[in-house]
């Protein structure tokens, strides 16, 4: 293929993953370095490198439109960065010394794990918790707007979610992607975030997560401008359009949809990792 | 906690957190959102030289090589940018984008500086340490 048709198509791919994962809710990153590999037969180095600039862009463009909405916790999210940036530092070094076919394994499993999260029904928030001291001395409890007016909520399990929230920032920084479903388990179901609250204070962090191991990509020349270029403009278009065009009824069936993409796109690269293919 | 109850009257608009917060939020949201856009601009300017000069050479991704110093380092990139390189240019508007968060953070620490809030200045700035080492720690400083 010709760098022209290269570009073009992965563009298009890439816009098509942004979409899908904003409209989802899943996000668009975690099928992004599959589809590179399997279907491009890019290097998985380049392909983490890409997603990972990738992960950045749409994380900074939606934080604007998640600030205004008035969810988002800067406190948990600061405190929480201290655990997935030194994650995800720790993540970069990792990816630069294990061999690829490991890299396809771990993606393989995160991506089923991923797969299940997403048929799985969200849980409840509960309501009326226990004050925790940890997180009041750490000031971490907040309010956000509700049906009712104003919703107070009071988090739970510190260290729990802080450690897990390390793991995410791990992974992050291994594969190239934004770990939604590790923050999942640390903050909804560790802290007991509400579910408004963890999932726009989440994408604030995700970028600055990226951020620390990008550096350490760039600088091992995991970050190829020719690939990065049409990853990165394609994924932050098609996420910008996704929360332009938010249909909430066929979520339903879009969401089905893309968590069979993602089993499929899981047992491929679980397969191509056993078996050495990468 | 009071028992929860539909109220009678529209709720009173409501305050996330102290003022200061949600504006400082606010500000934070913006500045992302432009970091974004100005380095999109400058990527997508870059991948116009690229194509118009490389358009019709083979691509391949399959072997991992490593980027060359030029698009690795940030000398290397500022050094390319100036020889009027087309990738030099997506790779400028990459470092922007990286920076961006970055810069958020940044703001962050004096945001909670303003407001007296020592525990938090000290944990961002340990964010911050960790985001500037990354960045400038890993070789990339040339």
């Amino acid at each position: 293929m010709t760098v022209l048709g290269f570009t073009a198509v992965v563009a298009i791919v890439s816009f098509a993953a942004g979409l899908l994962g904003s409209l989802t809710g899943l996000g668009g990153g975690v099928v992004l370095v599959p589809l590179l590999t399997i279907l491009f037969h890019v290097d998985i180095r380049y392909a983490i490198g890409a997603s990972l600039v990738s992960v950045i862009a749409t994380s900074s463009g939606a934080a604007a439109a998640y600030v205004k909405e008035g969810f988002s916790n800067i406190r948990i999210g600061m405190f929480l960065e201290i655990a997935t940036t030194f994650g995800a530092l720790l993540g970069a070094f990792l990816a630069t010394r294990i061999p690829t076919s490991a890299l396809a394994v771990i993606f393989g499993a995160v991506l089923l794990y991923s797969a299940y999260l997403s048929r799985k029904p969200r849980p409840l928030d509960q309501r009326n918790l226990p004050l925790d001291p940890l997180a009041t001395k750490l000031r971490l409890n907040g309010s956000f707007p509700d049906l009712e007016g104003k919703r107070d909520y009071n988090v739970q399990h510190v260290p729990t979610g802080f450690s897990l929230m390390f793991g995410a920032g791990a992974l992050s920084g291994l594969l190239g992607i934004g770990s939604g479903a590790v923050k999942v388990l640390a903050m909804d179901q560790a802290m007991r975030i509400p579910f408004k609250v963890s999932t726009t204070t989440s994408n604030f962090m995700i970028g600055v997560t990226a951020a620390a191991s990008a550096g350490v990509y760039l600088s091992r020349g995991y970050v190829d401008p020719g690939l990065a270029m049409p990853v990165m403009l394609g994924v932050l278009g098609g996420s910008l359009v996704g929360t332009r065009i938010l249909v909430r009824a066929e979520t339903k069936s879009l969401r089905l949809v893309f968590s069979v993409v993602i089993l499929v796109l899981g047992l491929q690269m679980l397969y191509k990792g056993l078996w050495g293919k990468i | 906690m009071p028992p929860l109850r539909v109220p009678a009257r529209p709720p009173e608009p409501f305050q996330p957190q102290a003022w200061r917060d949600r504006r400082l939020e606010l500000i934070l949201g913006n500045l992302l959102r432009a970091g974004v856009l100005l380095s999109a601009a400058v990527v997508f300017a870059g991948a116009c030289i690229y194509l118009t000069r490389h358009a019709h050479e083979p691509a391949n991704y399959r072997v991992f090589r490593g980027e060359p110093t030029d698009f690795k380092t940030i000398p290397g990139v500022i050094r390319s940018v100036m020889h009027g390189r087309g990738r030099g240019l997506i790779q400028l508007g990459l470092l922007l984008l990286i920076a961006t968060p970055i810069a958020r953070v940044s703001l962050s620490v004096v945001g909670f500086a303003l407001e007296r809030d020592r525990m938090y200045v000290m944990f961002t700035l340990i964010v911050l340490a960790i985001l500037l080492y990354s960045l400038l720690g890993s070789g990339m400083g040339g």
